[in-house]
């Protein structure tokens, strides 16, 4: 594959590259940049993190589950290329020093590159924009402080960059049309969003991909549409927009895309690849089965809609005909009851123990509609079905859900692993119905919010 | 004056451009080859066949080694000679390395070491303290027991009783840089080793060993690393002598580094505890007796786990005066990573034993635990201990350990010294631990006071618990924990360093010294003191990597005492240097050499004044040597392990944490809301250093105690093997409201400018987390919470229904 992007402000052409070489090992060991560091290679610790500029702006993301040819037609800045043309530190690097944010120094390019990603962006949220990042010597407390000392800095004019122009690859296709082409002549072949999954095939299950095609050219599946009473997201649509669009309709969706991977992850995963993979543990589908969304798929000039739901067939199986790939997902508006509760070990970029998302309708003071799912309870994320019709016709009260909490084991039989035992995941399953009859009730919920 | 100032991480401004040098990141000769090992899949067993033909046939394979094919035994033990570095037909745990692939890059030896076909014939593996408590797999014959007193009869007499069991679970260092070593073969045998090590000694030992060869034709440089917290006292041993045996093999620079999910599977962690106990007190909740019986899960091989259970023996009183004791320690053997230093050593896991009781105490008797604690505090100073132990039972009789020529003389895991003299008795009327070590300085009781006033702590605990009676989902929990750790090896002999300074012609310093870096700031700190002795900026002295081609025979850097030892062996060579300097001045003036006075890069004499570099000039010029050696052993040890008498440590550090959490009792989710701390430096060489040291501390502390957890599996497979599955905290994770403060003192020690030593201290006050949690579940119901660690949100759920039941 013949890729084009900017490095450090500099054009790189590169001929023939294996569409599975990431970013990480090509800085390394062929650019001899050594600033950015592997402390996974698996996209949970930020060391590698780069900063990557395209159409949506300058954004970090992990260079050790970033395949080469995703930065087609983009700008990718290292640690080495956030100083200024005479040498100049950049301010977050400056802070860094003065506020003694560095001890081993390891994880430290990686911070300073998200903080500049951050700043550059105004994102004031320094937790949040820092939660891909982990350092075990400092306790995070002075990189916060030199976040906030430079929050009010200009942004370096140095980091601007213009986009290359690039042309068309059969493996980089420009149109969701091409895309179908493409997986039409190879139904085995492998679609590459963002890579944040099939970026770990690679690194740490050591597969050979075979064929495969990157979606990031395809502009017409980054669409996102809003009706009077559905939004339309296309597939390619990345995590982050996708939080960004739902803080308004779903707060509480938006708030568990909050906590769903890290800003690096999020920045770089699309909608579209976190239903696709088939994941139980994924952390959107069951938020849009309680919405009752639609999925569209496509296949060559065949598309077909279906609910979301029964995409999900068993554990790694999904409703999905070679060559077929996910196009874009439907979202009812209007549904003020949804919440969304993610149980993990930690809060922040932590795969789930349990996702529960609940959706119910009242008549009169009694449970009229209900669709409730979870993550992490069955090998599919999965509709609680005996769940929800037990609470038809139920008031919204401790009482009224307590025939429910029975019908939990008919629903769920959820296995035992690191994350969590299979006893907990049942007892936190019913407990979080609990908690959204209290949560509706305005009553304080969420440990997240107690302040000091 | 350098020191004291609060001057940045030396490497701080490589650290932000990205330029800062990890061994990874060395430039390397274009023929570099590079290593992996291939991993057993079973626990326990025998390996019956192993086909490595398709290993061997994989792109990019130079050779593949087996056990067999080493032409000496390697081993990479920092104790009994029980790793061998190729497991050879025997298995010991899921993970251990088998083979070594050699390569011409990292991906293609990881892809290659997952081709091998190997058959088992798997037997019953010892994988929990139960079995290996079944099996009576072992570490030294029996358990080790200290005693101070009768406890038995103490507790057995006391008004009240409290008994229970609490499971402690280990710790992955997760060091942000993984393992990682690099050797160059050099003429005649000779070889340069560049390894991620905080021991460089052990490092040219094992490789000298390995090779076959004298240590002086082995040389090792470590200028940083990318973090350590222990995990890199002894297991960066296997990769250098991996390295160097190929290289030796081959005649090519060799490198390796441990993927992340590799350096999870094969190296050690922290020790995982269960402790018991059982305590007698009054009343007023003043402790008449206590009993504590260890478990300790060592792993697979010895390591470092005897000094790491006995350290966790020396903090099972953690600040309080226990006037009868009884601990009890088992040292197990299981087929697991074998678990290593990390942080504290042992006395982490010890001190939670007895904060677990004091808590227990207080539940008992409806008390503030703080109030209970503070009762139990050794008394101020020195205190007069009215309550004199009665002399301990007949000890046993220490195991003869095998004096062979290849121990390991700067290990933690070597023998005691042979000459061990009985331990003096301590003086009458002063109060001392259950080893019978006075305890002088007592200072916690200022401290504590201190902090409660900073911190709020009454009004605080008062609003908890009105906020609770609010909250039927919500509970909030407060505490208050102190720390008492112990400064010194408790192996005595490595008590000892030495530093090597040379002054140029120029005026410029070159400074080396045996200790490394891993980012606590040690050579910041050290170059400090050397500026200050040179009355000059700290600009002026070089820092440079750690080499024991400058510096021989040096000891880990560990048991927090890098700066103690190092600062002064380099404070010596400077002194050294400048009094043949201020002499060649006195002379030139005819005056005595105490009337010269270095002070802000000039050397005044009389009423003249020189540049340093033209004292510099002179002194050369004069021919007086500019160079010199620096040696410091640290006074007033001495210890009997066997026994359990003695004086360890020179010195202790203090430290206190007032933490305050909220718990959802739906889940279990539980959070830090905010975390007041004072601790005690002594006089600080680098107040900035000395507080991330402590902040950092804190947070590990707490991680080890909440969301960091370590799983394995039926089989033995370690289940958290990557940070997607093993939770670290981050960044959100900190406290949100965070005050730490130093407590303004001078170690009543004569320590390098009176400071005292940081690096482990501050991870116990994490411990005052797990405390909080405790009393937020407290909020439940009427049952004591006995709250295992970590106290993940499913165990605090657990914990929940159980005081509710």
């Amino acid at each position: 594959m013949d890729i084009t992007f900017l490095l450090n402000g500099e054009t790189v052409d590169l001929k023939d590259i294996s569409s599975t070489r990431t970013l990480l090992d090509w800085l390394r060991e062929e650019r001899g940049l050594k600033g950015t560091k592997e402390g996974c290679n698996e996209g949970d610790c930020g060391a590698c993190s780069v900063m990557v500029t395209d159409e949506q702006g300058a954004r970090a993301v992990n260079a050790c589950i970033l395949f080469m040819p995703q930065l087609h037609g983009k700008a990718v800045r290292t640690v080495e290329g956030l100083s200024g043309p005479g040498g100049e530190a950049h301010p977050v690097q400056t802070a860094m020093i003065r506020e003694h944010g560095s001890q081993c120094g390891f994880c430290t390019p990686g911070f300073v590159v998200s903080m500049a990603a951050a700043h550059a962006s105004g994102n004031r949220a320094h937790d949040d924009a820092l939660s891909g990042n982990l350092c075990r010597c400092t306790g995070y407390a002075p990189i916060i402080r030199a976040a906030e000392a430079v929050a009010d800095m200009p942004v370096p004019v140095w980091l601007n960059a213009e986009l290359p122009e690039v042309g068309p690859q059969a493996a980089l296709p420009e149109t969701a049309g091409a895309l179908a082409e493409w997986y039409l002549a190879n139904p085995d072949g492998v679609l590459v969003g963002g890579a944040t999954d099939v970026g770990l095939w690679v690194t740490k299950g050591l597969r050979d991909l075979g064929p495969v095609a990157f979606l990031h050219r395809c502009r017409d599946l980054q669409q996102i549409e809003r009706e009077r009473d559905v939004l339309r997201i296309g597939a390619g649509v990345t995590m982050d927009r996708v939080q960004a669009l739902m803080a308004e309709d779903y707060p509480s969706f938006a708030e568990m895309i909050r906590r769903f991977g890290s800003v690096q992850v999020r920045n770089a995963a699309t909608l579209g690849g976190n239903i696709a993979n088939g994941s139980p543990i994924g952390d959107s589908p069951p938020a849009l089965i309680a919405l009752g969304a639609e999925l569209h798929l496509r296949r060559g000039d065949a598309r077909r809609t279906l609910p979301i739901e029964a995409f999900f067939l068993d554990y790694g199986k999904q409703d999905r005909a070679p060559g077929e790939f996910v196009e874009a997902v439907s979202i009812p508006l209007g549904q003020d009851a949804l919440r969304c509760y993610k149980i993990s070990k930690r809060f922040d970029q932590d795969i789930s123990a349990v996702c529960g998302c609940f959706n119910l309708t009242l008549d009169g003071g009694r449970i009229a509609s209900s669709r409730i799912a979870f993550g992490g309870m069955a090998g599919i994320p999965k509709r609680a079905a005996a769940v929800e019709a037990a609470l038809i016709g139920q008031p919204l009260t401790e009482d009224g859900i307590a025939p429910a909490l029975d019908a939990f084991d008919k629903d769920f039989t959820p296995m035992s692993d690191m994350r969590a035992s299979a006893a907990y995941r049942l007892e936190t399953a019913r407990n979080l119905l609990r908690r959204y009859v209290h949560d509706l009730s305005g009553a304080p919920v969420s440990v997240r919010e107690v302040r000091p | 004056m350098s020191v004291a100032k609060p001057l940045p991480h030396d490497a701080a401004a490589l650290h932000v451009a990205g330029t800062a040098r990890y061994v990874d990141d060395l430039p390397v000769p274009a023929d570099c080859l590079h290593l992996a090992f291939g991993l057993a899949e079973i626990a326990a067993g025998r390996i019956t066949a192993i086909d490595l033909a398709p290993v061997r046939a994989a792109p990019g394979v130079v050779a593949v080694l087996e056990a067999d094919d080493l032409k000496r035994p390697a081993d990479c033990s920092p104790s009994a000679h029980d790793e061998p570095l190729l497991a050879g037909h025997t298995v010991q745990y899921l993970g251990q390395p088998v083979f070594l692939v050699i390569a011409t890059s990292h991906l293609a030896a990881r892809k290659a070491a997952r081709l091998a076909k190997i058959d088992y014939q798997a037997r019953d593996a010892i994988l929990t303290i139960d079995d290996a408590l079944d099996k009576d797999s072992r570490f030294e014959n029996g358990p080790i027991i200290w005693e101070k007193g009768d406890a038995g009869e103490a507790v057995d007499s006391a008004p009240h009783v409290v008994e229970g069991r609490m499971e402690i679970g280990g710790q992955e260092h997760f060091y942000l840089e993984g393992q990682a070593a690099l050797a160059l073969p050099q003429e005649g045998g000779d070889m340069l080793v560049h390894s991620s090590t905080q021991h460089p000694t052990e490092i040219q030992h094992k490789v000298a060993h390995a090779l076959g060869v004298p240590m002086h034709a082995v040389r090792v440089e470590t200028r940083r690393m990318g973090g350590g917290f222990g995990g890199k006292e002894s297991q960066g041993n296997a990769l250098a002598i991996a390295c160097a045996l190929a290289a030796e093999l081959t005649g090519r620079p060799a490198k390796m580094r441990y993927d992340r999910d590799d350096d999870m599977m094969i190296t050690g962690k922290r020790h995982d505890f269960r402790i018991e106990y059982r305590a007698g007190f009054d009343d007023d909740g003043r402790l008449g007796g206590v009993e504590f019986v260890h478990y300790v899960r060592c792993g697979w091989a010895q390591d470092l786990s005897l000094p790491v259970a006995d350290r966790a023996m020396l903090h099972a009183d953690n600040a309080y005066l226990l006037p009868n004791a009884r601990i009890e320690s088992h040292r197990l053997k299981t087929n697991t990573q074998s678990a290593t230093a990390f942080r504290g050593f042992g006395g982490p896991q010890g001190m939670v034993g007895i904060e677990r009781v004091m808590d227990h105490i207080a539940h008992e008797l409806g008390l503030d635990p703080l109030e209970v604690r503070r009762r139990n505090f050794y008394r101020p100073g020195n205190g007069s201990d009215a309550r004199a132990a009665r002399p301990a039972a007949e000890p046993p009789a220490p195991s003869a350990s095998p004096v062979s020529d290849a121990i390991d003389l700067t290990s933690r895991g070597a023998p005691p010294e042979l000459d061990q003299s009985p331990a003096p008795a301590a003086p009458s009327g002063t109060q001392t631990t259950p080893y019978g070590m006075p305890v002088e300085d007592f200072e916690l009781h200022e401290m504590v006071a201190a902090l409660t006033e900073s911190a709020d702590y009454s009004a605080r605990r008062a609003a908890v618990r009105a906020w609770n009676a609010e909250n039927p989902i919500l509970k909030r929990g407060i505490a208050l924990t102190p720390v008492k750790f112990g400064i010194s090896f408790t192996l005595t002999h490595l008590n000892q360093a030495g530093a090597l300074v040379h002054v140029y012609q120029d005026g410029s310093i070159h400074m080396n010294h045996g200790g490394t870096e891993m980012g606590q700031g040690l050579f910041q700190k050290v170059a400090q003191v050397a500026a200050d002795r040179f009355g000059v900026s700290p600009e002026r002295v070089k820092i440079t990597a750690t080499d024991t081609g400058k510096v021989p025979n040096t000891s880990a850097t560990a048991a927090s005492s890098g700066s103690d030892l190092n600062g002064m062996a380099v404070k010596a060579a400077c002194d050294t240097i400048r009094d043949r300097m201020a002499q060649v001045l006195a002379a030139k003036h005819q005056t005595d050499a105490s009337a010269v006075r270095f002070d802000e890069d000039e050397v005044h004499v009389g009423g003249a004044s020189y540049s340093f570099e033209e004292v510099a000039q002179l002194a050369y010029e004069s021919r007086v040597s500019l160079s010199a050696t620096g040696y410091y052993r640290t006074p007033k040890l001495q210890w009997n392990r066997i026994e359990g008498a003695g004086r360890p440590f020179f010195y202790f550090a203090y430290g206190a944490a007032v933490t305050e959490v909220v718990i959802d009792t739906l889940t279990g989710e539980n959070r830090i809301l905010r975390t007041d701390i004072l601790h005690d430096c002594g006089a600080s060489l680098n107040p900035a250093l000395d507080i991330g040291q402590i902040e950092g501390g804190y947070v590990q502390g707490a991680g080890w105690l909440t969301t960091e957890e370590l799983v394995w599996d039926e089989a033995g497979r370690l289940r958290t093997h990557a940070p997607s599955t093993y939770k670290i905290p981050a960044c959100s994770d900190r406290p949100e409201v965070f005050n730490v403060a130093l407590w303004d003192g001078r170690n009543r020690e004569d320590t390098i400018y009176r400071s005292k030593a940081v690096g482990e201290p501050p991870f116990m006050l994490g411990i005052s987390a797990l405390m909080a949690l405790s009393d937020a579940v407290s909020a439940c119901g009427e049952a004591y919470p006995a709250l295992d660690a970590p106290a993940t949100a499913e165990r605090v759920l657990e914990a929940v229904m159980r005081v509710r039941t």
